[in-house]
C-alpha cells in the first residue's frame, strides 16, 4: 500500500459511510451512538490512510474498526450488554442497501434545513465535522453543535428510521432533493479557492443524488435534479475568467462547455420524462438543457424556455422562478414587458440581490440610467459573494466593492 | 412514543372564534369532536384550557419566597388553548395526526420516558 490522496480517501468515505452508519444503527438500535462511532471511525481512517494507504477492502476495514470502537463503548454501558454479541460476530456479507432510510431520516422535515444538510453530509456522505465546517464556511464548534442537536432530536422526538409510506413519498422526497440541491449550490456558487482539506460539495451532492436515483429508480424527480446538477457543472469551466471574475451566461465561451456531460444530462431528462410525472426539478433541468444546447445566447429557444417556466410556475409557484421567467420574457417580448413583470415582484424579492441586479439591467436597457444605477447599488449591498460583488461593481462602472462596503 | 400535543393559537383567535355565528361555531366544534373520535385509540388524555386571562403564575422568588402573579407565564400573543396526551408509534404518526387538527397550530412535544426504576 502507498500513501493515498485526499480525493481517493474522500471517494471511499462517500461509498462506505452510509453503509457503515446503517449497519450500526441496525445493530445498536441507536442513531445517536451509531453516528458518533462512524465519525470516530472515519477520523481514524483519515489519520492513517493518507500515510499507510487505503486498505484493499476499505469497507471491511472500517467495519472492523467501528465494531471495536462500539464494543469498547458498550462495555462501559450496561444498557447495551445484549448488543455486544451482535457486534462480536463479524458479518461476512454485505447487508441489503439501507441507505435510503438513512437519507430520509437525515432529511426529515422535523429537522431544520441546516441540520438536514450537516447531518446528510456527515452520515450519508462521510464528511467529517471539520470538512463540513470548511465547506459551509462555518466554525467547527457550530457544525458539531448542530449535528449533536439533530441526532438528539432524532432519538428523543422519535423521528423514525424508515422510508416513508407511499402517500408521503413525493413530499418527503422533495425535502431530500431540496437538501441535495442546497449542498450542490453551496459548492457551485463558492468561488474557486480550493484548499487541500476542502471536500468539493459539488462532487458530494452529485454523488448523493446519483445514490438516490439508484435507490429509487422509478422516481423521475431525482433524475431531474441529477440532470440539473450535471448541466450546471458542464458549464463550470466557463463561469469564471482567468482573473477569477464571474462571467454571465450570455458572455460565456460555449466551446468550454462539457458536451459529454450535457449529453448525459439530456439522457437523464428523457429517462425521467418517460415516467410521465413531470416535476419542478425535471422542468428546471429542461430549461437548463435549452441553454446548454443553444449555439449562442441569441439563438437560444426562448419561447420554449418561456413555456417551460409557465409549466414550472403551474407546479411550483415561486417569486424566484417568476424572476427567472422575466428574463426569458425579455428575450421573447422585450425589456418593457419584462420590467413590468419584475416590478410586480418588488414586495416579495426586495431582499434578493438578483431582483435588483435584473431590474438594473432592464432599466439600463430602457435608458433609465439613474434608476438603473440605484438598483445595481442595492444589488451590491445585498450580496456577500466575492465574485458576484465584483461583477456588480464592474457593471456600475468600476465602483470597487470594498469602497462600497466602507460607506 | 408518548407525546403531548399543545394546541396553540393567538390571543385574538379566541375573540374571533367566539364571534362566529352559531352554526359556524357548531361546525368548528363538530370538526374538533370528529378529530378526537378519529384518533380516540391514540389519545390517552387531555383537556381544553380556560383562556390565559384566567391564568395565575407562581414564580420562585428570592430568599425562597414564591411570588404569585396574575397572568400566564408565556407572554405575548401566542397562547396554549388545550393539550392532548398521545401514544404514537413514532413522530411520523404523530405528525399525521397533528396535520388533521382542524383548529390551528399544534406543538408536538415528546415526553421524557423514565426507564429502569421499577414501579411501586
Amino acid at each position: 500500500m502507498h500513501a493515498a490522496s485526499y480525493e481517493a480517501v474522500a471517494e471511499v468515505f462517500r461509498a462506505e459511510a452510509g453503509h457503515l452508519t446503517t449497519s450500526l444503527v441496525r445493530i445498536l438500535g441507536d442513531f445517536d451512538l451509531a453516528e458518533e462511532i462512524v465519525q470516530d471511525t472515519l477520523l481514524i481512517a483519515l489519520e492513517r490512510w493518507p500515510v499507510e494507504g487505503i486498505p484493499r477492502r476499505p469497507g471491511a476495514w472500517l467495519h472492523t474498526v467501528a465494531r471495536r470502537l462500539a464494543i469498547n463503548r458498550l462495555h462501559r454501558d450496561a444498557r447495551y450488554r445484549d448488543k455486544l454479541a451482535l457486534l462480536a460476530a463479524p458479518s461476512g456479507r454485505r447487508e441489503p442497501d439501507d441507505r435510503l432510510r438513512l437519507i430520509f431520516t437525515c432529511c426529515h422535515p422535523a429537522l431544520g434545513r441546516e441540520a438536514q444538510v450537516a447531518l446528510t453530509l456527515r452520515a450519508v456522505g462521510g464528511l467529517t465535522t471539520t470538512e463540513i465546517a470548511h465547506a459551509l464556511v462555518m466554525s467547527e464548534a457550530a457544525v458539531a453543535q448542530r449535528i449533536v442537536r439533530a441526532r438528539r432530536k432524532i432519538v428523543q422526538a422519535g423521528i423514525p428510521y424508515q422510508v416513508p409510506s407511499d402517500d408521503v413519498i413525493p413530499e418527503r422526497l422533495n425535502e431530500v432533493l431540496t437538501v441535495l440541491y442546497l449542498v450542490f449550490n453551496e459548492g457551485h456558487l463558492a468561488s474557486g479557492g480550493a484548499t487541500p482539506m476542502r471536500r468539493d460539495l459539488v462532487d458530494d451532492a452529485i454523488w448523493l443524488t446519483q445514490l438516490v436515483c439508484r435507490l429509487l429508480p422509478r422516481e423521475p424527480e431525482p433524475m431531474g435534479l441529477l440532470a440539473l446538477m450535471k448541466l450546471h457543472s458542464a458549464r463550470a469551466a466557463s463561469r469564471f475568467d482567468s482573473a477569477g471574475n464571474l462571467v454571465l451566461l450570455r458572455d460565456q465561451d460555449r466551446s468550454l462547455w462539457d458536451r459529454r456531460m450535457i449529453a448525459e444530462a439530456i439522457g437523464l431528462i428523457e429517462g425521467a420524462a418517460a415516467l410521465r410525472r413531470p416535476g419542478p426539478f425535471q422542468l428546471e433541468a429542461a430549461i437548463a438543457a435549452c441553454h446548454a444546447e443553444a449555439v449562442s445566447f441569441d439563438s437560444t429557444d426562448w419561447p420554449q424556455i418561456l413555456a417551460l417556466y409557465d409549466m414550472l410556475l403551474g407546479l411550483a409557484p415561486s417569486a424566484v422562478a417568476r424572476l427567472n421567467r422575466a428574463i426569458a420574457l425579455r428575450m421573447v417580448r422585450g425589456p418593457e414587458a419584462a420590467l413590468a413583470e419584475v416590478d410586480r415582484l418588488a414586495r416579495e424579492l426586495d431582499g434578493y440581490y438578483l431582483f435588483h441586479a435584473t431590474r438594473g439591467e432592464l432599466l439600463s436597457e430602457l435608458g433609465s440610467r439613474e434608476q438603473a444605477r440605484a438598483a445595481q447599488l442595492r444589488a451590491l449591498e445585498l450580496t456577500d459573494n466575492v465574485a458576484e460583488r465584483s461583477l456588480l461593481a464592474r457593471r456600475l462602472g468600476g465602483v470597487p466593492s470594498d469602497e462600497r462596503a466602507l460607506q | 412514543m408518548k407525546y403531548v400535543f399543545l394546541f396553540c393559537g393567538r390571543s385574538d383567535d379566541q375573540a374571533r372564534f367566539e364571534a362566529l355565528p352559531p352554526e359556524q361555531l357548531q361546525e368548528a366544534y363538530r370538526r374538533v369532536g370528529q378529530w378526537f373520535q378519529q384518533y380516540g385509540s391514540k389519545i390517552t388524555g387531555g383537556e381544553q384550557l380556560q383562556p390565559p386571562s384566567t391564568a395565575t403564575t407562581v414564580l420562585p422568588g428570592e430568599n425562597g419566597k414564591p411570588i404569585v402573579k396574575d397572568g400566564p407565564f408565556i407572554e405575548g400573543k401566542e397562547v396554549i388553548g388545550g393539550y392532548a396526551e398521545v401514544e404514537a408509534v413514532d413522530l411520523d404518526e404523530a405528525l399525521e395526526m397533528a396535520k388533521g387538527w382542524p383548529a390551528g397550530p399544534v406543538e408536538i412535544r415528546p415526553i421524557v420516558e423514565r426507564m429502569g426504576a421499577p414501579q411501586g
